[in-house]
């Protein structure tokens, strides 16, 4: 306890006094929602090291497969089932074909029907939820009867039946994938909108005479933006692995096209000879659905505003 | 509480009906069909449409089969002779069932235990490998759970048989590799469940009233943190349910998925319509179940939803 009001002296201080201009300036740089979240995001290890993983897959997917002079399509009978070598970084496949290329091909095709399929299931399961949230009254009722009714048909079955009916294909399986899932999706955004627009910032919206539109896409949305950025995030790994088994079963992606799920089912069937033809597709399935997960958890902890500040 | 009831088979039957009506038409609409596959003549072609009635026009078959699967006549098969499909259901069923119940009892015991013991540990070392544990098995497929399972106990160190399924050692791996997934799920939630009801105030209460430790967990977290595990139980048995689609085949079990997915390759009609139903009925009554036993478990729910 030295410095006691005794040894402190004056000259330390200095008078600040009233800036007039200053006083009402805010200090502090502006941080939206958004880069609030990104900051929190980045503040997480293990959700920053899975959205490394996910990227570098990403890059990977697009540039990959001209990393080697070896098409994915190319076969090469002198050279089939070999190891990992200088010449083919992930051996061969039973034709030949250089796994390396096709492990990134398979990327290409699993990553995208992922993403574009969920992407797909949110906008039509949040306009459906959204209108029938909003709206309420019959039209409300009749929509959450077809999605009760909907709900409770096992989806894999259906998507196995529609997988039969159309060509097999990147196209069939988003088709056959958002006819079967967008439902969960309209489900939770019809709760939340419901939730929402009995808040007093959407009354007072509407007394300012602000249409439904507006109060929809400028009020409601951005108030839900995180939840459904989260669930989206969530339901990625579930469409890849959809893909995975789909094409597992051998009603997804035909050869000589590829994805994980079909080089999967290609490398168990010489599983006890050469296991590694299962290992690389098996590995880079579950590392990215291992990611995405991790990220979806990071970026539900980053956007969930009442742990803002945090 | 009646009325709740009533909703809930108004809506599961409803489900039914378009679940039969769409796979009906979506079978129809396969290319080709079962018989393409078979050389025969064009007589005996127009003998065996007429035997199953292909003849007829299609709303009138439809028609036909609604009535008898009304008396429960799944009709048929068309690929394995003189096979009804209720005979195969029949046959193929209790593997299904019995692989399904065993991994589901190891995914929810195992699960609810490491979610508890995880939640209470919060934050020391037997939480994180807990926590990585489930991490990794909510990743991993269960294709290729099966698969990894297969590979090291059974060809590297040949410690368990790797196909059929004729005793209690070759339901082992089977059963885990099934299950692993939905015990990651199970632990996942258990403890997010229980670590938010261990912030409740009825928890600082019984704390309060000197209630012991024993009590406390036993009847005032876990009989709260297991409400919303019941809610997935629905979920979950249909993530079982599909899951056997491919464990069957990986470990040659003769079951109902490895019948569904054959069935469906070679395009036999009626055994894919007659499968679809069982799984949907039997996915529709366990989501029912459900629904029912939630709102008896839970006295809140069935205050809010009358």
């Amino acid at each position: 306890m030295e410095a006691t009001s005794e040894t402190l002296d004056r000259t330390l201080f200095e008078r600040v006094g009233k800036d007039r201009d200053k006083m009402e300036s805010i200090e502090r740089p502006n941080l939206t929602y958004w880069k609030d979240a990104w900051r929190r995001l980045k503040a997480n290890k293990i959700a920053t090291i899975a959205l490394c993983v996910v990227g570098l897959y990403v890059v990977m997917s697009v540039v990959g497969p001209y990393m080697t002079s070896y098409a994915y399509t190319a076969t090469d009978a002198k050279a089939t089932d070999a190891l990992p070598s200088a010449e083919h970084w992930f051996g061969t496949d039973m034709l030949g074909r250089d796994l390396w290329s096709r492990v990134w091909m398979g990327a290409r095709t699993s990553l995208m029907i992922g993403f574009v399929a969920t992407l797909l299931n949110t906008i039509v399961g949040g306009i459906v939820g959204g209108v029938a949230g909003y709206y309420g009254g019959k039209l409300d009722m009749v929509l959450m009867r077809i999605v009760d009714v909907l709900y409770g048909i096992p989806y894999i079955i259906v998507a196995i039946l529609m997988m039969v009916v159309m060509s097999p294909g990147i196209g069939s399986l988003i088709i056959a994938m958002v006819i079967t899932r967008w439902i969960g999706m309209a489900r939770f955004v019809r709760g939340e909108v419901l939730r929402i627009k009995e808040n007093d910032y959407v009354a007072a919206a509407r007394v300012l005479g602000a249409s439904d539109a507006t109060i929809l896409i400028r009020h409601i949305a951005p108030n839900l933006m995180g939840l459904i950025i989260t669930n989206t995030m969530m339901a990625i790994p579930n469409a890849i692995f959809t893909e995975a088994f789909l094409s597992f079963i051998g009603l997804g992606i035909q050869p000589p096209e590829c994805s994980w799920g079909l080089l999967a089912r290609e490398g168990s069937q010489t599983l006890s000879i050469y296991p590694l033809k299962l290992f690389f597709p098996a590995f880079f399935i579950s590392t990215t659905m291992l990611a995405l997960n991790l990220l979806g958890d990071g970026l539900r902890d980053a956007l969930d505003p009442r742990l803002r500040g945090e | 509480m009646g009325r709740y009831i009533a909703k809930r088979i108004v809506i599961s039957l409803a489900t039914l009906f378009v679940l039969v009506t769409v796979v009906f038409a979506l079978v129809r609409l396969m290319p080709g069909d079962p018989f393409s596959s078979e050389k025969i003549t064009p007589q005996i072609r127009q003998n065996l449409e007429r035997y199953y009635g292909f003849d007829k026009p299609i709303l009138q078959q439809y028609v036909i089969y609604i009535g008898q699967l009304a008396k429960g006549d799944l009709g048929y098969s068309m690929k394995y002779a003189n096979a009804t499909v209720n005979d195969i259901i029949a046959k193929a069923f209790p593997y299904s069932a019995d692989l399904g119940l065993r991994a589901l009892a190891i995914a929810v015991s195992v699960g609810l235990t490491l979610g508890i013991v995880s939640a209470l540990n919060r934050k020391k070392p037997i939480d994180a490998v807990c926590v990585v544990v489930a991490m990794i098995g909510t990743s991993i497929p269960d294709f290729i759970m099966g698969y990894v399972l297969q590979y090291f106990f059974g060809i590297r160190w040949g410690l368990l048989p790797i196909a059929q399924y004729k005793g209690f050692a070759y339901t082992v791996l089977p059963s885990i590799g099934l299950g692993f997934y939905t015990l990651a799920l199970v632990s996942r939630l258990m403890r997010s469940s229980m670590l938010e009801v261990v912030q409740q105030d009825y928890i600082k209460t019984a704390m309060a009233k000197g209630a012991s430790r024993f009590r406390i967990v036993w009847k005032h977290m876990i009989r709260n943190a297991i409400l919303p595990i019941v809610t997935i139980l629905g979920p979950i048995t249909a993530s079982v349910l599909t899951g056997t689609f491919v464990i069957e085949s990986i470990f040659a079990i003769p079951g109902m998925g490895k019948f569904y997915v054959t069935s469906v390759q070679s395009l036999d009609y009626t055994l894919v319509l007659g499968m679809t139903v069982f799984f949907g009925a039997f996915l529709v009554s366990a989501n029912f179940i459900v629904d029912i036993l939630y709102g008896i478990i839970d006295p809140r729910i069935r205050v809010s939803r009358r």
